[in-house]
């Protein structure tokens, strides 16, 4: 293994959830390649930022089953992703008690952020008419 | 520690790529907020759309995509050597490739959101 020099986090030898982490990690990277460079070109090569008003969005960028769907997945996809990545960092930096303060915090964050997006995407109404 | 501990591009490309990563959940946080003001309070998001639409704000989407890039690059890097462990003998020319393809894809890019701020 000395050989090898990697800059990514070596395969966890134990099983069990550690490497169940390590593979998410990989297939959300993987997805997030495709969703997230996307998600970033669309918004900022095809339109621009000054546009995208809330008006905007609830009558043209979600007024469709499609990109509501991809963005949902988006955001399933980069919480678990960021939040686990993050995960790591923490468990590299911060022991002891200090670590099951911080980690905690951010389980409720992520699970806080996941419920908020879901519901934006899931039910912000559709609004055909232009202010 | 950052340049020093064991030298050499992988211990940058690990360096670049923990940071970018974090500066990018940081940025995610911040983004599915203000996403979710579009339905709580979509004034306080067209509010919030002028500071990302403003040259500093259109500077620091330029940063969020140089990070969302390299991350994106490297991670696919890192990838394919760990399913492919062969190729990590060539980590550093993989490495220096996904520099080129950053170059030629983020320079464009980074043109094309700085761009409105300047009249064009």
């Amino acid at each position: 293994m000395a050989f090898y020099t990697r800059s990514g986090r070596v395969r966890p030898q134990g099983g069990g959830l550690e490497l169940a982490i390590w593979y998410l990690m990989r297939i959300s990277g993987v997805a997030l390649f495709v969703l997230a460079l996307a998600h970033f070109s669309i918004l900022h090569f095809l339109f621009d930022p000054a546009n995208q008003t809330a008006q905007w969005i609830t009558s043209q960028r979600w007024n469709s089953l499609f990109w509501r769907s991809f963005d949902w997945l988006l955001l399933m996809m980069v919480i678990f992703h960021s939040f686990m990545g993050v995960r790591t960092v923490v468990g590299d930096y911060i022991k002891g008690g200090w670590r099951t303060a911080v980690m905690s915090v951010l389980y409720l964050v992520a699970i806080v952020l996941f419920a908020i997006g879901t519901i934006v995407v899931m039910n912000l109404p559709v609004t055909l008419l232009s202010a | 520690m950052l340049l020093r501990y064991r030298g050499s591009e992988g211990m940058l490309a690990w360096a670049f790529h923990r940071i970018s990563g974090v500066a990018i959940w940081l940025f995610v946080v911040v983004h599915v907020v203000d996403i979710y003001l579009v339905g709580g309070d979509p004034k306080a998001y067209d509010t919030i759309l002028k500071v990302y639409a403003s040259l500093p704000g259109r500077i620091g989407e330029t940063l969020l995509g140089a990070a969302l890039l390299y991350h994106a690059l490297n991670g696919l890097r890192i990838i394919t050597m760990d399913f492919w462990p062969a190729l990590t003998v060539y980590h550093r020319q993989l490495w220096y490739a996904s520099w080129i393809v950053f170059l030629a894809v983020g320079l464009p890019g980074a043109f094309l959101i700085l761009k409105p701020a300047f009249g064009l």
